[in-house]
């Protein structure tokens, strides 16, 4: 099975973060990387620039309207993404709990709806 | 007589008709995770077992005669219809594996343990919990339990069809979890079957899964405390009731009338409990019911004993349930003036706005301190009860508050929220944090 874990979190107070408390963030994401790599679990992961730069569009009567901003406006914004690969749920879940963002924001669990022939 | 053999013929012939499904239908979907299409496959053979075994006898393997029937229908099935092949390949795969075990005379494996734990998985909605272990392991179908759980069909159906589809796509597993989480998720499984006995028509079916839990968790005192509990609660469901109907609260029931046998096997189950020394919950909720039917050989009730077990109790769970049942047995040891200071202490919690045992405690306390609110207080519990019996025993006693003729029966009503809506709480008491 595929996951896909969504983080999200306040980026509004993560700007706000003091640069020392955001020097301990980036080594936690990195351990946890290393960590999906290690047991072969991790097939793709970002971290997403923030919402102000996010564009949503959609297509009316065959026109393209573009709109400046997120889909929607919530108290906590997506952040970030891991896909990986899980035996079940539980496991899923598991990885999620490790993941640095499940501390402060949340992480929503995703089961990848695979194409398949 | 003949009739007794007949009845006692359909009730163990359901009863094995359900064993065997729940088994089949544990075994078919932990090995294809998708429930919806197990009980599909087993539906027609369920349905005619319980038709049929109660005349012809149960047949020496139901399973086998189960999956003779299931394995006709599945593979017609997928002659019928070439979509989604794959599943329906998985699936009699592993209906062939189970044959070919009733076959060898191997058991099939008894897997509704690992059934109840994809059922009661935190990442399903608590609500639809209990329903979902009601449907899978013993096969009751929707309209039943919509019934129980007074809520329409279609809307259970619908919900029901919707927990199936995440155990699929989510990939819930069907397994027993890891030690470390194993203490909280059975607690999650044990919860879902003390909600289904909370629905007065359950209680049958709910004792049964509570049987299933204990047995295959023997070493969970948790689960027999749970069961225990149930049997103390079904041994008075007869005294509960007088000859014309009229509801008589716990303190007020004839002991001589409780089932001995279920409080004896109750007290057993008690016992084997308490030598692991991990008590919890549902041991202390057995153990107050014990202490209740002591009564039998004593004669009367040991309020500090029940008080100090739900002291406990409210430690543990920190449950506003529990609260209202510490301040009831409050009220028997140390008089209404304390008990009604506990109840002030939790009245600001809005959730007992609509929940009956708080006001029937809270009137029985104000009508011992002879306070004109009682009255009140008994047309509000009045009015959240679904039990006309209980509907009418506070009526009663709420006449009898307003002529002022309070005495010690006064405590017994609090007993009938209790007792009544015991029931009703399981649920609530699943919310309560």
């Amino acid at each position: 099975m595929q996951y896909m874990l969504l983080i999200y979190s306040d980026e509004k107070a993560a700007a706000a973060m003091p640069k020392a408390d955001v020097n301990k963030m980036l080594p936690a994401y990195e351990a946890y990387t290393k960590g999906l790599q290690g047991a072969g679990a991790l097939l793709a992961g970002d971290r997403l620039r923030p919402t102000d730069s996010a564009s949503t569009v959609r297509v009316r009567d065959g026109k393209t309207q573009v709109l400046d901003g997120p889909y929607a406006e919530t108290k906590e914004q997506l952040g970030g993404y891991y896909i990986v690969e899980a035996k079940d749920l539980d496991a899923a879940i598991d990885w999620a709990a490790r993941c640095p963002g499940a501390a402060h924001g949340a992480v929503e669990v995703r089961p990848l709806w695979r194409m398949t022939a | 007589m003949a009739d007794d053999g007949l009845i006692d013929a359909r009730i163990e012939a359901e009863r094995v008709a359900r064993e065997g499904y729940g088994r089949l239908l544990a075994f078919l979907a932990s090995r294809t995770h998708d429930v919806a299409a197990a009980e599909d496959a087993l539906a027609d053979a369920f349905a005619a077992a319980l038709v049929h075994w109660p005349v012809t006898g149960v047949p020496r393997v139901p399973e086998a005669w189960l999956l003779v029937t299931a394995r006709r229908r599945m593979s017609d099935e997928a002659r019928r219809r070439r979509v989604r092949e794959r599943d329906r390949d998985q699936l009699l795969v592993a209906a062939e594996e189970a044959a070919a075990r009733c076959a060898d005379e191997q058991a099939i494996p008894d897997e509704r343990l690992q059934l109840m734990f994809a059922c009661a998985h935190p990442a399903l909605d608590p609500q639809i919990r209990a329903p979902l272990i009601l449907q899978t392991v013993l096969g009751l179908d929707a309209g039943t339990i919509a019934s129980a759980f007074l809520c329409a069909p279609s809307a259970m159906s619908q919900r029901l069809v919707r927990a199936k589809r995440k155990i699929r796509d989510a990939a819930i597993p069907f397994a027993v979890p890891e030690a470390t989480d194993l203490p909280s998720r059975i607690d999650a499984v044990l919860d879902a079957i003390y909600v289904a006995y909370g629905e007065a028509r359950l209680t049958d079916e709910a004792v049964h899964l509570a049987r299933v839990a204990s047995f295959l968790l023997p070493e969970a005192p948790e689960a027999l405390g749970l069961l225990a509990l149930m049997l103390h609660l079904q041994a008075r469901s007869h005294a509960r009731r007088g000859g014309d109907g009229a509801y008589i609260p716990l303190t007020e029931q004839d002991p001589t009338r409780w089932d001995d046998r279920l409080i004896a096997e109750a007290e057993g189950l008690l016992l084997r409990a308490s030598a692991f020394r991990r008590p919890g919950r549902f041991q202390l909720e057995a153990a107050v019911q014990s202490a209740h039917a002591a009564r039998r050989q004593t004669g009367r009730t040991d309020w500090p004993a029940i008080l100090g077990l739900y002291d406990e109790l409210l430690r543990v769970t920190g449950s506003i349930v529990v609260a209202i049942n510490r301040a009831v047995a409050l009220a028997a040891v140390e008089g209404p003036r304390p008990a009604l200071t506990a109840l002030d202490q939790i009245a600001d919690d809005h959730r007992l706005a609509d929940y009956q045992p708080y006001w029937a405690a809270r009137a029985d306390v104000l009508a011992q301190l002879g306070r004109d609110e009682a009255a009140q207080a008994y047309e509000r519990a009045m009015g959240l009860t679904t039990d006309d019996a209980v509907r009418r025993f506070l009526a009663e006693r709420s006449a009898a508050a307003r002529s002022r003729s309070i005495g010690i029966a006064c405590r017994s009503s609090i007993a009938a929220g209790e007792d009544a809506a015991r029931q009703r709480l399981a649920g609530r008491r699943q919310r309560t944090p």
